[in-house]
């Protein structure tokens, strides 16, 4: 495998890494809120959180520019006041397998989190447990299965990330050139040794993973 | 009723076979755009029964789609790397390769930049952050790109700025849009965004090859004299005064 492509590999599985964590950060919560609780704007949240998954992630990539490029709306104050802009880096490509990935989470999650007994949270609220236990202490690990799942479809689907990453992230070898990205490029320029070895290392990982998530569903059953 | 329906009937069968239009397709190099659309449309004009098909790219990327067969007809060029390897692997009809045109390269940067950058070591400065240039492997103004920063020895410090860009309208968009400090492009791409970006200098003309653009007919064409004909515009006054207008520059003497 060439200098590049273990450079492609090694960043994917970085920043696929970074996007499952901080889609159980943001996901998992909202998950909880969007199944259990009744607030303002509720439908606009899970509208916007949904899109990703049925826009065509160059319509996403689009947005993100205009949101974070350097004179998109939260973009332009960050470069007037520190003078660096997140497209092009590999956080822009976090960012963006990040936004990509959220529905699939949030989704399995909630609908795990909605399956879970009220009659059970309400034994624990009669015990004097708060809210914010109940969650951690039954609710979550009730819907366990659910949320592992999501966390595994957020995964695989931030290390295939492709459209919306090329447009805020760019194409830049060993900085945001990730697998799929480096596969479309290794076509393009002929270099099909070079994509057969990309194109069977994501296959492995992506084998793996699906692999390794039967196992966790099974020993949580 | 019977009788209009059997004139309906013989109407239809025989309207395809008395319109046979024919479609040619053009894969060309993106910089050629306005140029080869305009001469398209007069193109068609004179043959109402033939329909023009554009496939714009880098010329690195048009080149590979011929190479995996792609039905093509016509390659149009923006540098004769692309256009040799394809006739070295047999893809072209070699007989029909001309260069008709040439262009120069530019650095340009965003039209409210506040960075003054009058010189190719300007480039240096820590302000200017981001520089776009083609994907030295598919785009040739990348490669144009590269050889000019090669000659003036300021490649390897300045590569940590690079970023690559698809094609080079891409490049120009990328300026166009303030997401980088400055960019690589030819002079006749800064002049389709003439309000979002500014030229900052040209590249001494002897730190890269010439940027020429040649055309052929693809080996494959289904209508290989049709192609021609569309060379023949492309060479002939007609032609030559529309890329004139657009700022291209005549094709060097002798130059194939």
């Amino acid at each position: 495998m060439s200098d590049e492509a273990l450079a492609a590999l090694v960043l994917s599985v970085r920043v696929a890494v970074v996007a499952t964590l901080l889609n159980a950060a943001i996901g998992i919560p909202l998950a909880y809120l969007l199944a259990r609780r009744a607030f303002r704007g509720r439908a606009i949240v899970d509208l916007a959180v949904t899109l990703p998954l049925v826009l065509p992630p160059t319509v996403t990539g689009y947005y993100l520019i205009v949101l974070l490029g350097r004179r998109g709306w939260l973009g332009q104050p960050l470069y007037a006041a520190t003078g660096w802009s997140v497209a092009f880096t590999w956080y822009a490509a976090v960012i963006a397998a990040t936004v990509m990935a959220l529905p699939l989470l949030v989704r399995t999650a909630r609908a795990a989190i909605e399956s879970v007994d009220r009659e059970l949270e309400k034994a624990a609220y009669t015990l004097g447990r708060s809210e914010w236990r109940t969650a951690l202490e039954v609710t979550l690990p009730l819907a366990r299965n659910g949320i592992v799942a999501g966390l595994v479809l957020a995964f695989a689907r931030a290390l295939g990330e492709f459209g919306a990453t090329l447009m805020l992230a760019g194409n830049i070898p060993g900085k945001t050139t990730t697998v799929p990205l480096a596969i479309y490029t290794a076509v393009q320029t002929g270099e099909m040794g070079e994509a057969i070895v990309l194109v069977l290392a994501l296959t492995a990982l992506s084998c793996a993973v699906l692999v390794l998530a039967g196992r966790l569903g099974a020993r949580a059953a | 009723m019977r009788l209009f329906t059997l004139t309906l009937a013989v109407a239809l069968a025989a309207a395809p076979a008395r319109a046979p239009a024919q479609e040619l397709t053009l894969s060309v190099a993106i910089s050629m755009k306005e140029a080869v659309e305009e001469l398209g449309r007069r193109f068609t004009q004179t043959r109402p029964r033939i329909t023009l098909r554009y496939n714009f790219g880098s010329s690195g990327e048009l080149q590979k789609q011929i190479e995996a067969g792609a039905p093509v007809d016509l390659f149009i060029s923006a540098a004769q790397r692309q256009m040799h390897e394809l006739e070295q692997k047999g893809l072209i009809l070699s007989g029909t390769l001309r260069v008709f045109a040439r262009n120069v390269l530019t650095v340009v940067k965003p039209a409210d930049s506040a960075l003054d950058i009058a010189k190719p070591t300007d480039l240096l400065d820590p302000r200017v952050a981001r520089i776009v240039i083609g994907n030295p492997r598919t785009v040739p103004v990348g490669q144009y790109a590269e050889e000019s920063l090669r000659a003036l020895a300021l490649w390897d410090r300045v590569q940590p700025k690079l970023i690559f860009a698809e094609n080079v309208r891409q490049a120009l968009d990328y300026v166009a849009r303030g997401e980088v400090d400055a960019g690589f492009i030819y002079t006749t791409d800064a002049s389709t965004r003439a309000r979002d970006v500014k030229e900052a200098f040209r590249p001494p003309e002897d730190t890269y090859r010439p940027v020429v653009y040649p055309v052929a007919v693809v080996r494959d064409s289904k209508h290989p004299a049709l192609a021609q004909a569309f060379i023949q515009l492309l060479l002939d006054r007609e032609g030559q005064t529309v890329l004139a207008r657009l700022g291209f520059q005549p094709p060097p003497a002798g130059a194939r």
